[in-house]
């Protein structure tokens, strides 16, 4: 008890700073994913034989070992948190563009048809049916990268990136456990916090609609 | 209002989906395309408002080819109502009737007023324009279907097999429903079904349509009084051309034309034996122009004999004719309500061309009932 509450004296105000590069450096590679993933994943649909490629690569860069795509970036970027954003941007992508492309490709063919026959655009057929009809699948796939970066943010510690990685590698290094509970609980709280919210929002933008169908079904 | 010049569809290999096809028609009438599927009636339906590209020939509207409109535009202005009906799910029931509105950037107040006032029409109350397309019936769904098809007032509506998905008796009422609306708006329509009994109770103008050539193009009566060929025939059923045989038949096809006739300056005796002859009891009067006078029949000549003596002294003037372009249901009725044994048959100048006897009546009803197993042996 004594050794946590000495612990918190001596790095409580760190602590806090590393939270908060942590979440930081996630949400800026989440963010960067959404940013591409879903215009990608929304074109993608419109081309569906190039979707099977993208995708494909996509899914091998997926596969590469984390710690290997932060390397790869060190000769090219250097060290520190660009490259860590960078890298983990690359991971953001495939959860969520997939979900994207599943959502709006799953949009029903009548549906377009009648908007089509109507006279609704291209654009205007994205924007008020194909997107808030998929946002619910799109919304998971952003929910789960993001939970996904706030774990492998972690690793961003190891090229200078700062955040709570530090204390976790700084423990198995020096031995010291407390300093590996520093850095691994916090991560936690801070991947379920982040779910939780991100689940509140997921209901925020959920067209009122097909809320209300879920729960007739 | 439209028009089909030369029109034909051809798909990559060279299948022909609709060829050479022209037609036009008038404003408010309620046109169906029919035939079996593939026959490209969907097809041509869709190349009015340019969901599908025609390959040759122009479609016009209103005077316009339509191939020079930007087709987004074109379609804000022809309704579109489908089968699977497509009522966005995430929007409410106000949001999907006002979306060509919305398109075309109406002010949200008219927009309002609009949706409001459609509802009516199809005595939907107020409270529904909040309520979500899954929260109503098929059947209100498919009202909504057919509202939102109304909303920016096009006087041009498409309609695929709208009311296909509904069970038969919600169709039913629709049907009925859509039709009156229909002729209260007089809005043109193009409307696509299989069923043959939905197309004779809506249309004003029928197209039978077979690998993607024109078969025959007609009133639903035309269509059944002269089926164009076996195709047709077979396609509306024997069963509804036997039914419709006595309603759609007129007078003139069914009476006997040789009825056995007198004129007024022969003597009774002379009636009588025209009379034994025919084997008949009673005979038409007529002069040297053919024109209806009257009838004896044996009761007054055996009443009158001893002081007249000539069939223009004793004829009955007043006795009950019809026209030989009325329809037999009409004079079926008048015979077995009056009781009377035979009715004479003129034309438009009072010339008697024929008789309906109560013998011709038994031939109609033998003809509906037996009539296509006599034609098959």
């Amino acid at each position: 008890m004594d050794r946590i509450i000495e612990f918190f004296t001596n790095y409580g105000g760190e602590m806090l700073f590393k939270t908060w590069e942590h979440l930081y450096i996630s949400l800026i590679a989440a963010l960067l994913g959404i940013i591409v993933a879903v215009p990608l994943g929304v074109a993608l649909t419109r081309f569906p034989k190039s979707a099977g490629f993208v995708m494909g690569i996509l899914g091998i860069i997926q596969t590469f070992p984390s710690f290997a795509i932060l390397a790869f970036f060190i000769p090219i970027l250097g060290v520190g948190k660009v490259p860590a954003i960078i890298a983990l941007f690359f991971y953001s992508v495939l959860p969520i563009l997939r979900n994207t492309y599943t959502g709006v490709n799953g949009v029903k063919r009548s549906l377009l048809e009648a908007g089509r026959g109507m006279g609704m655009t291209g654009w205007e057929r994205i924007r008020y049916v194909e997107v808030p009809l998929a946002i619910p699948i799109i919304m998971a796939g952003i929910r789960l990268s993001t939970v996904y970066l706030i774990g492998w943010a972690t690793l961003a510690a190891y090229i200078g990136a700062g955040g709570l990685g530090d204390y976790i590698f700084s423990g198995l290094n020096l031995y010291q456990a407390e300093f590996i509970v520093a850095g691994a609980v916090p991560v936690t709280i801070l991947a379920l916090l982040v779910d939780l919210l991100l689940g509140r929002i997921e209901e925020k933008v959920t067209p009122k609609g097909i809320r209300k169908m879920k729960e007739a079904v | 209002m439209l028009k089909f010049d030369h029109v034909s569809k051809m798909y990559k290999g060279g299948k022909k989906a609709v060829n050479n096809l022209s037609l036009e028609f008038k404003k408010g009438e309620f046109i169906v395309f029919i035939g079996p599927s593939g026959c490209g009636k969907t097809t041509t339906m869709k190349m009015i408002n340019r969901l599908i590209e025609p390959s040759e020939g122009s479609i016009y509207i209103n005077g316009e080819n339509i191939l020079e409109k930007d087709p987004v535009q074109l379609r804000r202005e022809i309704g579109y109502v489908i089968q699977q009906i497509g009522l966005f799910p995430h929007m409410t029931i106000q949001e999907n009737i006002s979306l060509v509105p919305k398109l075309l950037k109406w002010p949200e107040e008219k927009r309002r007023t609009r949706a409001r006032e459609l509802l009516e029409l199809v005595d939907m109350t107020p409270e529904y324009l909040e309520r979500f397309p899954h929260e109503l019936s098929g059947g209100q769904q498919q009202r909504i279907g057919v509202l939102r098809a109304l909303a920016a007032d096009q006087s041009l509506i498409l309609m695929d097999e709208p009311f296909g998905a509904l069970d038969p008796i919600t169709r039913d009422s629709l049907q009925e429903e859509f039709k009156k609306l229909q002729q209260k708006l007089g809005k043109t329509i193009v409307f696509v079904t299989h069923d043959m009994d939905e197309a004779l109770k809506l249309a004003d103008q029928i197209v039978i349509l077979r690998d993607g050539q024109l078969v025959q193009v007609g009133t639903p009566d035309e269509i059944l009084r002269n089926p164009a060929n076996d195709f047709v025939e077979e396609f509306i059923g024997k069963e509804r051309l036997v039914q419709a045989r006595p309603n759609i038949q007129t007078v003139g096809q069914v009476m006997n034309p040789n009825p056995v006739t007198v004129t007024e300056d022969k003597t009774l005796s002379e009636a009588i034996q025209i009379m034994k002859h025919h084997r008949v009891d009673a005979l038409l009067v007529i002069d040297e122009k053919q024109v209806l006078k009257g009838y004896i029949d044996v009761e007054i000549i055996d009443q009158t004999r001893k002081k007249a003596t000539h069939v223009g002294d004793v004829l009955v003037r007043e006795l009950l004719t019809v026209d030989k372009d009325t329809l037999v249901r009409d004079t079926i009725r008048k015979i077995l309500k009056k009781g009377m044994k035979y009715v004479p048959v003129i034309d438009q100048k009072q010339r008697l061309v024929g008789i309906v006897t109560r013998a011709s009546l038994v031939d109609i009803v033998y003809d509906s009932i037996w009539g296509e197993e006599e034609s098959i042996q």
